[in-house]
């Protein structure tokens, strides 16, 4: 039993790492600032979601994986907020979006 | 009403952080919380109808699941535009009108629409929501709008 769990919880890591590793090399490869939004608010989100999933399934069911579940929630929330401030703060600024007929547009 | 409620919240909390039960503690955690409810028992619940508040709790708690499905699709995609070779990606920003009364489901929808493929919300107002799609296709898949009718079932009848 145990070494089934930790099979599930090595590849909830796994994938979540994997997510993370994307969503970084999003943030570099995407040509404009809202592009890079979105690696930034979707790729981290469920990154350490999965990671912090994994951690759960590893330590089985008592209070830490309920204080896990607590950050899992809090990261869901307040991970798209940042992100939705962000674009609106560059959106107010008049940052101009790109689009793909201009060129590299930077 | 609400009083209560805030304090019961707060005594939960206070139990899954701490997981200890001596009498110092659990004292202190009485007293703590119903010190917090009565300064902000008005924020966490405010003036809303509790009973409806409930129910759209459960509602929001069935809405879940099919959240997540997006948001591992959403994942997927993200991973495809990202890893291609030549970035199959055609930005666009455009807006659609907001249906929704309540603040909740507002906030509700825009972190949902932030979190589903390839689009996030850049500003939300009274009358409508501003959106950044990554590819134009992907626009046209949210501004079908089962995402806004499935919050609006969950806000259901009338009532702030």
């Amino acid at each position: 039993m145990d070494i089934i769990r930790t099979i599930i919880s090595g590849i909830l890591i796994a994938t979540g790492c994997f997510l993370i590793v994307i969503a970084a090399i999003g943030v570099v490869r995407f040509p404009d600032f809202y592009t890079r939004m979105h690696p930034a608010g979707k790729g981290d989100t469920l990154g350490q979601g999965l990671v912090l999933t994994g951690l759960m399934v590893y330590e089985g069911f008592d209070l830490i994986s309920v204080k896990l579940l607590i950050i899992i929630i809090f990261i869901f929330i307040a991970n798209p907020t940042a992100t939705h401030a962000l674009a609106k703060a560059a959106y107010v600024a008049g940052v101009k979006p790109w689009v793909k007929d201009e060129g590299d547009g930077k | 009403m609400s009083f209560i409620l805030t304090a019961v919240i707060m005594f939960i909390f206070w139990i899954l952080l701490s997981g200890e039960f001596n009498i110092v503690l659990i004292l202190s955690c009485i007293i703590s919380s119903l010190f917090v409810s009565y300064i902000s028992h008005d924020l966490l619940i405010g003036k809303t109808d509790i009973k409806l508040g409930l129910i759209r709790t459960l509602r929001f708690i069935k809405y879940i699941p099919w959240l997540m499905w997006q948001i591992v699709l959403s994942n997927i995609d993200l991973v495809k535009r990202t890893l291609h070779p030549r970035m199959p990606i055609s930005p666009t920003i455009f807006s659609f009108r907001n249906e929704l009364r309540t603040e909740m489901g507002m906030v509700a929808l825009a972190n949902s629409i932030t979190l589903t493929p390839g689009t996030i919300t850049i500003d939300v107002n009274k009358d409508e929501f501003i959106i950044h799609a990554v590819a134009t296709e992907l626009a046209e898949g949210l501004m079908e709008g089962e995402m806004q009718r499935r919050i609006k079932a969950i806000e259901g009848e009338a009532g702030v």
